[in-house]
């Protein structure tokens, strides 16, 4: 079984207002898969405990990972991680976790990525796993988000910052100024467009709220996408768990 | 109910089964015997909602298991109406 290991922040970084990635030195930790998440566990001083589930957004490596986690006003577990979690403070965490939400590195398959607000983080692991290992494979990611304001990983998903990496981005409700696409939800003619064809036969993930997931899944079924080349990962509006 | 329930997918689930299984699960193939669903357990859909986890067929809701940690300890209702085959390592 999963053992409950303990987690120290030893930084962080702030990738919108609302949104701050957690580097954790985790001493034993052997690395990822790219997809997988940890449980986070808080014990405060009474006994009680809370858990959640998040994503990694790290490439494996021995002894660190990072998460980067949503600010959820009325969640039990974000606000502490975002707000008061401190350098030197300490977490538990268990994993790696989950098998299925996986991408294969060893495999030379394109891959669709399709993220969601902060479904964007596993997705973003993927993509660092997969610039940390030298595959070819190449990615399309598709980046739904309301507003500017709240892109994650800029830079790194920055223009060109990746050649074998397209990256393309729908705001749905504010867009950059001078943009060409204006503020509309992800479609499927996006799917079309920037995704790989059926033909390709990628492996397809998709991680965002429940709603957008159901969405862009039918959407890719809809282009011809097999059931069994998608894979899904959903998060309520209390964030993961 | 006034809000229709949102659920989360069977991979949230690799944590607390780890608890209780030796193998990853949410990679385990589940074949419903109810509505004859086939496909991996991390599509099944989690509803956490209530007191613990509460997991249902995405193809016909069928409870599939309940999972609540009580006072007297880790409680696993493995409801079923399904057939799971597990990957193992040789």
């Amino acid at each position: 079984m999963a053992r409950w290991t303990p987690a120290t922040l030893e930084a962080d970084r702030w990738e919108t207002p609302t949104a701050r990635t957690l580097v954790l030195s985790v001493p034993g930790w052997t690395g990822h898969r790219p997809g997988q998440h940890v449980d986070v566990r808080l014990r405060a001083e009474d006994g009680y405990t809370a858990e959640r589930s998040y994503s990694i957004a790290s490439a494996s490596a021995p002894d660190r990972l990072e998460l980067t986690v949503q600010l959820d006003p009325d969640g039990e577990v974000s606000p502490y991680l975002v707000g008061d979690f401190a350098v030197g403070d300490r977490v538990e965490v268990r994993g790696p976790l989950g098998g299925w939400f996986v991408w294969d590195t060893t495999a030379p398959d394109p891959v669709v990525l399709i993220g969601g607000g902060s479904g964007i983080v596993p997705l973003m692991a993927m993509v660092r796993e997969r610039h940390r290992t030298g595959s070819r494979a190449l990615f399309r990611l598709l980046y739904s988000l309301r507003t500017p304001e709240d892109r994650y990983y800029r830079t790194e998903l920055g223009p060109a910052a990746d050649p074998g990496v397209d990256v393309f981005v729908a705001y749905t409700r504010t867009a950059p100024p001078g943009s060409a696409r204006g503020p509309e939800r992800l479609s499927v003619a996006d799917l079309n467009t920037h995704g790989f064809p059926a033909e390709f036969a990628p492996v397809c993930f998709v991680c965002g709220p429940t709603g957008f997931v159901e969405t862009a899944a039918d959407g890719l079924l809809a282009l011809g996408h097999a059931p069994d080349r998608i894979r899904t990962e959903r998060y309520g509006a209390g964030g993961r768990r | 109910m006034s809000t229709p329930a949102t659920h989360l997918d069977g991979n949230v689930l690799a944590g607390p089964l780890s608890e209780v299984f030796a193998v990853d699960v949410t990679a385990a193939e589940r074949h419903c015997a109810h509505c004859g669903d086939h496909g991996a357990f991390a599509r099944l859909r989690v509803y956490t909602d209530g007191p613990g986890l509460v997991v249902r067929c995405p193809g016909c809701e069928v409870l599939v298991l309940r999972l609540v940690r009580t006072p007297r300890g880790l409680v696993l209702d493995l409801g079923g109406t399904g057939c799971i085959t597990l990957p193992v390592d040789d």
